[in-house]
């Protein structure tokens, strides 16, 4: 690596990008309630507060059931996809697949209200299933992201030998693709949960009374006295979704090893 | 075997039946959805009960009434802005991990941008409020350092701080599908361009941009077209100033319960959006076509010419034609250009 205008650049715009994360701790630990400069003291105390507060035990509840389901409905889905996508060629693949990635990059807003459109006119109660409903629609895009990376890496002979050998088409997958592909299947339910879990909009208009962790985050920023409690939290998720992306992270490399490949790039 | 079951055993039938079950349920919560607020749009609301006579009363009041047409503009200029920065400052730090990057270095790069952008969005808006604030570290810094003698505000509670925190959120997006295209370029061209006597700037500006702006495209309808739609930001950092078309969907669904206005306006922003990308790339593939054939000049003239043109119809056309009537021509005369320069010109040498 040269020691360049161009690094400094990519290293100043890299702390730019952490800024934000980086302040997060120092005010969940700040011993005073308003949000700014200058810091006045260590304290555990916004944590000790999150354990107290009740409404927060549930919508973290809610959070973790919706995340959940999402995760292995999207990813589920998401397999369907990614392997009709990389082994068969079928008519309209293109135009198809491009359908099914279409959440990627329509506003949330307008997924978020067609969806509550559709539930208020058929005169549904909005609640999780509706928000694990939209969460899997804008998972499954993700999913296949990541799932394609696995499925085109695979030798696809391995497959054939083992229908040669005289395994079922299910066996098969059961017993040699299934395999290959689970490091990708383990990232890409990390990589939906994640997802899942700090989505705001989708379930921000169809959670009704049963708030998600977002939504209930979202309340609070309206009471300046909260705010400390919803830095000890943000925290908190921050350094979850962390974790859970460098587990997902070293999943896929796995993956990549396993198929004996090197490794060209990130998610996505 | 009749037909049917041949179909179906057929590789393409295989593939259908594999994708099946991911397409139905896009069709089922999304074209389905889609279709339904165009329905909506469509209809109007009374009182409490929505009337389902067909009308464009919805479409006429949206493009007529001032307040939807500046929140409609400003959201358009807010997601230009956005992707404008984002692209611009990406394409370094692309081009950094692409080029300078050790290969075994550049998943790492890849895993570090793309960190930020999977914690909670919410919080990093948030905490960009906390940033730019009046007391907060920013201007904290540049009066410490006696840059400034009072803190700046025109950069929280308006349209800048929403370009800012979005342009912060939509990072990632823009630096993958760059690097990518980047990344595919055969680095032989390169030295063989150097060899046959370019400069390293003409090499760069001849034969890597062209073949990085399938990326840079990919880049800009990542990010402009979900920003257009963005709710959290401009309500936690934009003010007054800085609301944007989707508070103004929430608002008449929410606030208003007129869900065939939300429905309307959500409709009427996709629809302008996609317009407006489609004539952005269509007159990208025309000037550079005529850079090629004609000259530089003649190619920046044109441009030139159009987007006068279109500037003066806009202010013009409301008096003669009405606004809805000025808006609806327009959009219809340059998605009409859109499709004919698609038909005619060639795709040229930057893949566009």
């Amino acid at each position: 690596m040269k020691a360049g205008p161009l690094t400094l650049f990519a290293l100043l715009y890299l702390l730019v990008l952490y800024a934000p994360i980086m302040l997060l701790p120092i005010f969940a630990f700040n011993d005073g309630t308003v949000i700014a400069f200058p810091l006045r003291g260590f304290t555990t105390e916004w944590f000790g507060l999150l354990l107290e507060t009740p409404a927060l035990h549930q919508a973290t509840r809610n959070s973790l059931v919706i995340a959940v389901s999402v995760a292995v409905l999207a990813t589920c889905l998401g397999l369907f996809a990614a392997r009709a996508a990389t082994r068969y060629r079928f008519p309209a693949k293109t135009g198809i697949l491009a359908f099914i990635m279409l959440p990627l990059v329509l506003p949330e807003v307008i997924v978020a209200i067609s969806l509550l459109v559709v539930l208020m006119q058929l005169g549904l109660d909005s609640g999780n299933w509706s928000i694990i409903a939209g969460h899997t629609l804008l998972c499954i895009p993700f999913s296949i992201a990541i799932l394609q990376g696995s499925f085109s890496n695979m030798d696809q002979s391995l497959e054939e030998a083992a229908i040669d050998l005289g395994e079922t088409p299910l066996s098969t997958f059961r017993l040699v693709t299934l395999p290959l592909v689970a490091p990708g299947i383990v990232a890409s339910l990390l990589i939906c949960f994640t997802i899942s879990l700090d989505e705001f909009i989708i379930a921000f208009f169809l959670s009704g009374n049963a708030p998600t962790l977002p939504v209930y985050l979202w309340g609070q920023l309206r009471f300046p006295a909260r705010l400390p409690m919803v830095m000890a939290l943000g925290t908190i998720l921050v350094v979850l979704s962390i974790a859970l992306l460098v587990i997902a992270e070293t999943f896929r490399r796995r993956g990549l090893r396993r198929a004996g490949l090197k490794d060209s790039g990130g998610f996505l | 075997m009749n037909a049917v079951t041949r179909a179906l055993r057929s590789e393409g039938g295989k593939g259908l039946i594999m994708v099946s079950p991911p397409l139905v349920y896009a069709l089922l919560l999304l074209a389905a959805p889609l279709a339904t607020i165009v329905l909506f749009s469509f209809w109007t609301q009374n009182f409490l009960d929505i009337d389902r006579t067909f009308t464009i009363a919805n479409y006429a009041e949206a493009l007529s009434d001032p307040l939807y047409r500046e929140l409609m503009l400003r959201s358009l200029r807010i997601s230009a802005s956005v992707t404008a920065v984002t692209v611009i400052l990406a394409f370094p730090v692309a081009y950094f991990i692409s080029f300078h990057v050790a290969p075994e270095r550049k998943s790492l790069w890849l895993f570090l941008i793309t960190i930020p952008f999977w914690t909670s969005y919410l919080i990093r808006v948030f905490l960009w409020r906390v940033i730019l604030a009046f007391d907060g570290p920013v201007n904290g810094s540049l009066m410490g350092l006696g840059i400034i003698d009072e803190p700046l505000t025109f950069i929280l509670y308006n349209a800048n701080a929403v370009i800012i925190t979005l342009a912060h959120a939509f990072a990632p997006f823009a630096i993958l599908p760059i690097f990518v295209s980047l990344e595919k370029i055969d680095r032989s061209l390169l030295e063989a361009a150097r060899d046959l006597g370019e400069s390293r700037t003409m090499t760069f500006l001849r034969v890597t941009l062209p073949l990085a702006m399938p990326g840079v495209l990919a880049a800009v309808l990542i990010v402009s077209i979900p920003t257009v739609g963005d709710y959290v930001t401009p309500r936690l950092v934009g003010g007054s100033g800085g609301t944007m078309i989707a508070n103004m969907i929430y608002a008449q669904i929410f606030d208003l319960n007129d869900r065939p206005m939300g429905a309307t306006l959500a409709v009427l922003a996709m629809a302008i959006v996609a317009m407006t990308l489609l004539w952005l790339i269509a007159r990208i593939r025309f000037w550079l076509w005529l850079a090629e054939g004609r000259g530089v000049w003649i190619a920046l003239a044109a441009g030139l010419a159009e987007i006068l043109a279109i500037r003066a119809i806009f202010t013009l056309g409301p008096g003669i034609l009405g606004t809805p009537g000025t808006v609806l021509g327009l959009l219809a005369i340059a998605t009409l250009g859109s499709v004919l320069i698609f038909l005619r010109v060639p795709k040229g040498r930057a893949g566009i």
